[in-house]
């Protein structure tokens, strides 16, 4: 225990964690605000204006069709209509149905908590799992690389118990920011919506379904810092984890895109990384090819589909994060520290 | 005396596709007895670091049988850890903590009470400095820090590779002192240290590794009994009587080397045969002294690491003991 306390201080102290962290809130922060700033509460008056604007935009519409049938009469009596220009029939020239116009297109951006708060959480994950990779990777990566870890193993010489607790503490660490940065960001959208939005139609259904997309945003915070913990153990210093990280995103992610996309592969998006972790957090993405055409019995074409689900995610994810922390646990455990 | 550490027939070997096979440890052996203080010379690369980190689990050995305390280690090593205070190689530190801070973080992860931080860090000089980050610190003052965190534990056995690397001469003299101070309160103390002069100075005996082998080990006195030449440096009356005196003597079977104004003696097991071999003849001695050997010529003879004029030794360039059996220069075997 006393280990596990001595590393949460550790965790702490550390200035690396804490500008790190700092910069991820800020980061989170930036756009609660910015969402608030961009979006405007809908109101009569706002309602009116909508109309007023899809009203005049019908009008400018029906101005220039006027124009253009009497230019295309005029011209066709003179003999001299272009007929890449105009129809054969000057009548044909109509200005759109006024339904055509609606007054929704000329609403100011609003921030509606039911519709929208859903897709906020991805970028709330995204951003405190980019920083918990850094911070695992740097907590034990600069440990290896300064001796410390050499220093703390010739007082605690279990070597899994050290590295494990380290990454428990890490771990607390990461979670004592997550949740309650988790819960502002609920509060700030909330704000946002009752402010600069709707809060309508939030029943309890949509609540937990909420509260559920954030546990699963937590967890892959969670997963993606174990990762960069135990890439850098692996490897022993920081750059380890961020090499690897970036040789992963880089060639195995947008190079190999680019390679299946060239090879006229179906659903090149099924290999690519961050596909699972969108269908981890949203439940479910669809992937399609347009390549394909499924004609209906209306005569529309449709493209095939494919899904890949929460489900198939996490088990990507679990197998790579056992994988990795197996690796890191065994060289722990095999491995001569020099 | 009980011993508080035992190592015998160690041996690890880094096995590399491209360099071969290297054995760092070749059979090992050493003993410490409770309340020495130990010196641990070897020539670089001969091994040494190698015995420490081995010992104190951070290297997994290939052979042998290892015991601190009494208990057998690896396995062991979780009961006995926070008896065994160690600094391996260079003093390594986050440096971005304070001394405070560093000594702070160990002292909680191993349970030692806080109040022991203010002793250790008096004693090794760094009270008014702790609140400084390491990374402002100088070689020396990394390893005053070092030390104050092995002597955190208050240890039964402290472990100390090269401790006065980086230490001014003051410095040095102090750390001799605290180590003498140190096994006078009944702490044992393993030094490795390329300072021969020190470790002539403040050791009860020594072991000397080449190779990864044991070449000498004993106590200081006896080892340097053991590897004295037993030369003798010799002055007549009259300068013109020392070519004479050097045949008499070297009829007599001792060798002789002759110097402008003295002859330099060697295999003289009794120096009162030679003033009497000279008066025999009419030659009489001025000056007979039995010339001392130090802890350094002893290692580099031992090692074969003395320097020769227009050569560049290499690291591995040392003695190595042909067996197991040849290791006990001085000593007798394993438990001796």
């Amino acid at each position: 225990m006393s280990l596990y306390r001595t590393e949460l201080r550790r965790l702490a102290k550390r200035r690396f964690t804490r500008y790190m962290t700092l910069l991820g809130l800020l980061v989170l922060a930036a756009v609660v605000v910015g969402t608030f700033f961009t979006n405007q509460k809908i109101d009569a008056s706002v309602r009116a204006q909508a109309d007023r604007q899809a009203e005049q935009q019908y009008q400018e519409q029906v101005r220039y069709s006027q124009q253009e049938r009497t230019a295309c009469e005029r011209d066709k009596a003179a003999g001299a209509a272009d007929a890449n220009r105009y129809p054969p029939d000057c009548a044909m020239i109509q200005p759109p149905p006024r339904e055509a116009f609606e007054s929704r297109w000329f609403l100011p951006s609003t921030f509606n908590f039911r519709e929208s708060f859903a897709e906020t959480l991805v970028p709330f994950a995204a951003i405190l799992a980019l920083v918990g990779f850094v911070i695992g990777a740097s907590f034990v990566g600069a440990e290896w690389s300064t001796g410390g870890m050499m220093n703390l193993l010739l007082w605690r010489p279990r070597r899994l118990t050290v590295l494990l607790t380290k990454l428990a503490a890490l771990l607390t660490g990461l979670l004592a920011v997550t949740l309650p940065a988790a819960v502002l960001w609920f509060a700030g959208f909330w704000a946002v919506a009752t402010f600069r939005g709707s809060t309508e139609k939030v029943t309890s259904g949509v609540w937990q379904s909420f509260a559920l997309t954030g546990l699963r945003g937590v967890a892959l915070v969670l997963a993606v810092t174990t990762i960069g913990f135990a890439l850098a153990s692996l490897g022993r210093h920081t750059a380890m984890a961020l090499g690897g990280v970036v040789a992963v995103m880089v060639v195995g992610q947008f190079g190999l895109g680019i390679l299946l996309s060239m090879a006229g592969v179906r659903f090149p998006e099924a290999w690519l990384l961050p596909t699972y972790a969108l269908a981890w957090m949203q439940k479910k993405v669809t992937l399609e090819d347009w390549q394909a055409c499924n004609a209906t019995f209306t005569g529309e074409c449709r493209p095939d589909t494919f899904d890949v689900t929460w489900g198939q995610s996490s088990v990507l994810f679990a197998v790579g994060v056992a994988v990795v922390l197996g690796a890191a646990i065994w060289a722990m455990r095999r491995r001569d520290i020099s | 005396m009980p011993a508080v550490l035992e190592i015998e027939g160690l041996r690890k070997t880094y096995k590399s596709r491209r360099r071969g096979t290297r054995n760092a440890l070749d059979g090992f052996d050493m003993r410490v007895d409770a309340g020495q203080v130990h010196g641990f010379l070897g020539p670089n690369g001969s091994g040494k670091t190698t015995t420490l980190r081995t010992l104190l689990g951070l290297i997994r050995p290939d052979g042998g049988r290892m015991a601190l305390l009494g208990h057998e280690v690896p396995d062991a090593l979780p009961a006995v850890a926070g008896q065994v205070g160690a600094i391996v190689e260079s003093p390594q530190f986050f440096p971005h903590f304070t001394a405070r801070d560093t000594l702070s973080l160990l002292a909680s992860a191993g349970g030692v009470a806080p109040i022991r931080i203010d002793e250790v860090l008096e004693l090794v000089g760094l009270r008014d400095r702790a609140g400084e980050r390491v990374k402002t610190y100088s070689l020396g003052m990394k390893q005053r820090l070092a030390v104050a965190s092995a002597l955190l534990k208050n240890p039964k056995l402290l472990i100390l590779d090269e401790p006065a690397n980086g230490l001014d001469p003051g410095g040095i003299r102090e750390m001799r002192t605290l180590m003498r101070n140190l096994a006078e309160s009944g702490m044992t103390v393993v030094l490795s240290s390329h300072i021969l002069g020190e470790i002539q100075l403040i050791c009860d005996s020594v072991t000397i590794i080449s190779l990864g082998r044991r070449v000498a080990f004993g106590p200081v006195d006896e080892v340097l009994a053991q590897h004295s030449s037993g030369a003798v440096r010799i002055r007549l009356e009259a300068v013109t009587d020392l070519p004479s005196a050097a045949d008499v003597l070297t009829r007599a079977g001792i060798r002789v080397t002759g110097h402008p104004d003295h002859l330099m003696l060697g295999g003289v097991d009794k120096p009162a045969s030679v003033t009497r071999l000279l008066a025999e003849q009419g030659l009489y001695v001025s000056e007979l002294a039995p010339v001392a050997v130090d802890l350094e010529s002893v290692f580099l003879e031992l090692t074969a690491t003395a320097p020769v004029p227009g050569q560049h030794r290499q690291v591995d360039q040392s003695t190595k003991v042909g067996g197991a059996e040849q290791s006990g220069a001085t000593g007798g075997g394993w438990g001796a």
